[in-house]
Order: structure tokens, then C-alpha cells, then sequence
């Protein structure tokens, strides 16, 4: 399991831990029943203490993408949606947030930016088609 | 036992008319690993030299595994592995004679973890002291602090002046002591994101006071970095509660706050001044912004 943390952020890293971690389920690097490093393994090759990433697999576990299995590990847990609905809303809302910022910078109303939104999906869909 | 390894009450220490340490309280957990910071010459060699029992408090109390360390250096010295800032070792020593002449000192010393350490470090048994380079230096100094596997391991400015490699070392060394089971590291560091990187904890020292003591995590999520603009210039930056620093000219400004996000936000809005961007501020950025406030309150 590859995980890079930044130090150019101040979100703590157990948040940074737990958010990469879901991200690679999220995109099938870690799959189902997949066991991950133990605590003390991820904080030696993270070079963070090990009570960082035991929080970061609570908060994991508590959110249901992990399970502990007493003396065995942590395990990714099985056909659960790895991002939550509100998860999934805060990414695409920062995503959003810089769009209608650097739309309203260049003077683009929004009706006009959901015009272009749409040919843009259009597009994006006929692409698809012809990689196919 | 008590679950704080280090227990400091009321600490204070004058040297001549500088006050070195005022009325200082800090405890140290078992088990986490504490990060302390602060401007040179804030105390925080003074500070480690009280906990090792080099200094003698003037006033208030330095309890170390529930121990006076002034009283009982061997009770408390046996248990903890430090590195000075000064790496004071022997200089006629080869670091064969090293090994052996501070191996004496601890009945817990592990002859073949020191050369496990010994060989990773790549430091020669024949080498003399005087001939080791800075990194080399450092590397030995650790070697002897944790060969004995001390529950304990106190730091003073461990990788200042080093290069990456060996600094990488030190933080290994770090994490490789909290993972054993229930030990402790107290470490001093100028480097804010090493500190920010390896910390449970945290304490930032200015002029010999405590100005926070936190979990890490708590410091990190209560600050925010706020880029705002205004309908005008500024010539200066307006005053706001909660704003520690502030940096940039004419409209645009970037503000480093503490809590009191929605006072802020309802002062700015006043001001007709709008939010473009939040981002969460380093250590580093978080230091800076306590440390100008502090001379700012200083200064009026």
C-alpha cells in the first residue's frame, strides 16, 4: 500500500492516512478483504508514530471501509461503497467551488457555465464511444 | 506507575538577571512522542537539562518515571537514552572504546542491537572521534542513546545541521522507539516539519513560558488560513480578533487565525471583504503566526 503524505498541508495526517486510504479502494488498488500493513509496519514506513495510524484506522473502521478482526488485522471491508454520499459531495464540491471561482473571475454567468458544462458532457460521452 | 513519564510543575530558573524558564507545567505521557519547540534560546535546552537532572530546579518540581532526577540520577539516567545538542563525546576515544566505556554505565545495554545500529549507521569500530563528520557524529550520539533500549529517549535539536540522509535516520529512530511498547521520546527540534511529521504531541516555548501545550492534531484543526479580498486597498491590514498574522498589500491578504471563525467571518463580511480561500496551515506557518502575535502584544 503506497501512501503519500504532504507536509506542505496542515490536515492532520491520520485524516491524510484515512482519506488516501479510501481513495485506494475507491479506485480498486485496495480490493475487498485485502489486509493492510499493521499499525506499527504503516507508522515505520510512514515515518509517523504508530498512535497516528492507529486513528486513522478507527476513524476508517468506524466509517465502515475497514474491519478489525481481533489478533488477525485490518482488513478492507466487503462491497461497501468506499465513499460515502457525503464524502463523495465534498470532493466534487471543491471541485466545483474552484470552477465557479475561476468562472466568475473571467466573467462567465451561470446559466453560460452550465451550457458549456453540458456540450462539455456530451463531449465527453461521444469520446467514450469512439475509444470503445 | 504514573502514565506520565515526565511530570514538570511550577519549573522556574533564572541564570544572573534572564529568566531562563518562568513557571513552567508540562507532562510528558508514556508512550507518545513530544515535540518542543520554540526561537533560540526560548529554554528548551534548559528545559531538557532539568528533566535529565543536570540542572537543579530553583523553584517547582521535575518528576521523571515519578522520580526527582537531582536525587536519583541513576534511577532516572539508567532508564533514558538522550542526545545532546553539543554531542559531547569523548574525543580520544575510537568508537570501540565508546562503545565499551558507555556500555559500563547501562546494565541493560544490548551488545547485538548496537550492532545492528552500528551497521546500519556504516560507522567503523577503529574510527577516532575527532576524525567522525557531523552526520557521523550525530549517528554515534543516537547509537549510544538507544542501545540500551531506554524507555525514555530525550533529544535536544537531534538533526539540526544534518543532512537528509542522517536525518531520516533520526526520525526512524524516533518512530522505532515508540513502536516498541510504551516508550516515550521527548525531542526539541527547529524543524517544524519534522515536528509536525512525528509528534503526538506538541509545546511551544517562548522566553521560558509555555504558550501552548496540545495534541497535534488539536493545534492543527484549530487554526485555519484564510486569503481574502477587499472591495479596496488596504493600506494596512484592519484589526480583527482571532487574526494572528496577516501578510499582503492593496486588496488581497492571507490571514493565519486562531478559532473564532465566526466572529471573523462576520467581521470580514463588514468590511464588505470577500473569502476566496480556507486551507489548513503547517506547523511551521502556525509558529510563525503565534510567535509574530506575540511581539505584536509585546510591542503595544
Amino acid at each position: 500500500m503506497q501512501i503519500q503524505l504532504s507536509e506542505a498541508d496542515g490536515t492532520p495526517y491520520y485524516l491524510q492516512v484515512a482519506n488516501q486510504v479510501k481513495f485506494l479502494v475507491a479506485s480498486g488498488r485496495l480490493e475487498p478483504h485485502e489486509q493492510l500493513p499493521s499499525v506499527r509496519g504503516l507508522a515505520q514506513q510512514l515515518t509517523i508514530t504508530p498512535n497516528t495510524v492507529a486513528r486513522a484506522y478507527r476513524e476508517l473502521e468506524s466509517e465502515g471501509v475497514v474491519i478489525s478482526k481481533r489478533g488477525a488485522g485490518v482488513f478492507i471491508s466487503n462491497g461497501v461503497s468506499p465513499l460515502s454520499n457525503k464524502e463523495k459531495r465534498r470532493i466534487l464540491n471543491e471541485r466545483m467551488d474552484a470552477l465557479l471561482t475561476e468562472s466568475r473571475q473571467l466573467g462567465v454567468d451561470e446559466a453560460t457555465l452550465l451550457k458549456l458544462l453540458r456540450q462539455r458532457s456530451q463531449k465527453f460521452d461521444l469520446y467514450k464511444e469512439v475509444e470503445k | 506507575m504514573s502514565e506520565h513519564v515526565i511530570e514538570i510543575s511550577d519549573l522556574s530558573r533564572h541564570f544572573g538577571k534572564k529568566q531562563a524558564l518562568a513557571n513552567v507545567n508540562l507532562s510528558v505521557p508514556e508512550g507518545c512522542v513530544f515535540g518542543l519547540v520554540g526561537e533560540n534560546g526560548a529554554g528548551k535546552t534548559t528545559l531538557l537539562k532539568h528533566v535529565l537532572g543536570f540542572l537543579k530546579p530553583q523553584q517547582g518540581t521535575v518528576r521523571v518515571f515519578g522520580l526527582d532526577p537531582v536525587v536519583d540520577p541513576p534511577g532516572v539516567l539508567g532508564r533514558v537514552g538522550h542526545l545532546s545538542e553539543t554531542r559531547d563525546l569523548p574525543t580520544w576515544m575510537s568508537i570501540r572504546e565508546l562503545f565499551e566505556f558507555t556500555r559500563a554505565f547501562y546494565p541493560k545495554w544490548d551488545p547485538v542491537y548496537a550492532e545492528e545500529l552500528r551497521n546500519m549507521f556504516e560507522l567503523s569500530l577503529n574510527q577516532k572521534v575527532p576524525t567522525l563528520s557531523r552526520g557521523q557524529l550525530a549517528r554515534a550520539g543516537l547509537l549510544l542513546a538507544l542501545a540500551h533500549r531506554p524507555p525514555l529517549l530525550v533529544l535536544d535539536e537531534p538533526s539540526s545541521g544534518l543532512d537528509p540522509v542522517v536525518r531520516k535516520d533520526i526520525l526512524d529512530a524516533i518512530i522505532r522507539t515508540v513502536v516498541d511498547e510504551g516508550r516515550t521520546v521527548l525531542f526539541s527540534s527547529h524543524l517544524l516539519d519534522e515536528v509536525q511529521r512525528v509528534s503526538d504531541r506538541i509545546a511551544i516555548l517562548d522566553q521560558g513560558k509555555i504558550l501552548l501545550a496540545s495534541p497535534l492534531d488539536e493545534v492543527l484543526v484549530s487554526h485555519y488560513q484564510l486569503t481574502v479580498s477587499f472591495q479596496e486597498p488596504q493600506p494596512f491590514f484592519p484589526q480583527l480578533t482571532g487574526a494572528l498574522m496577516w501578510t499582503g498589500s492593496g486588496r488581497e491578504w492571507k490571514i493565519v487565525c486562531n478559532g473564532q471563525k465566526q466572529e471573523l467571518e462576520a467581521a470580514l463580511q463588514e468590511l464588505n471583504a470577500e473569502i476566496l480561500e480556507q486551507n489548513a496551515p503547517t506547523l511551521e506557518e502556525i509558529f510563525v503566526a503565534r510567535m509574530k502575535s506575540v511581539e505584536r502584544s509585546a510591542a503595544t
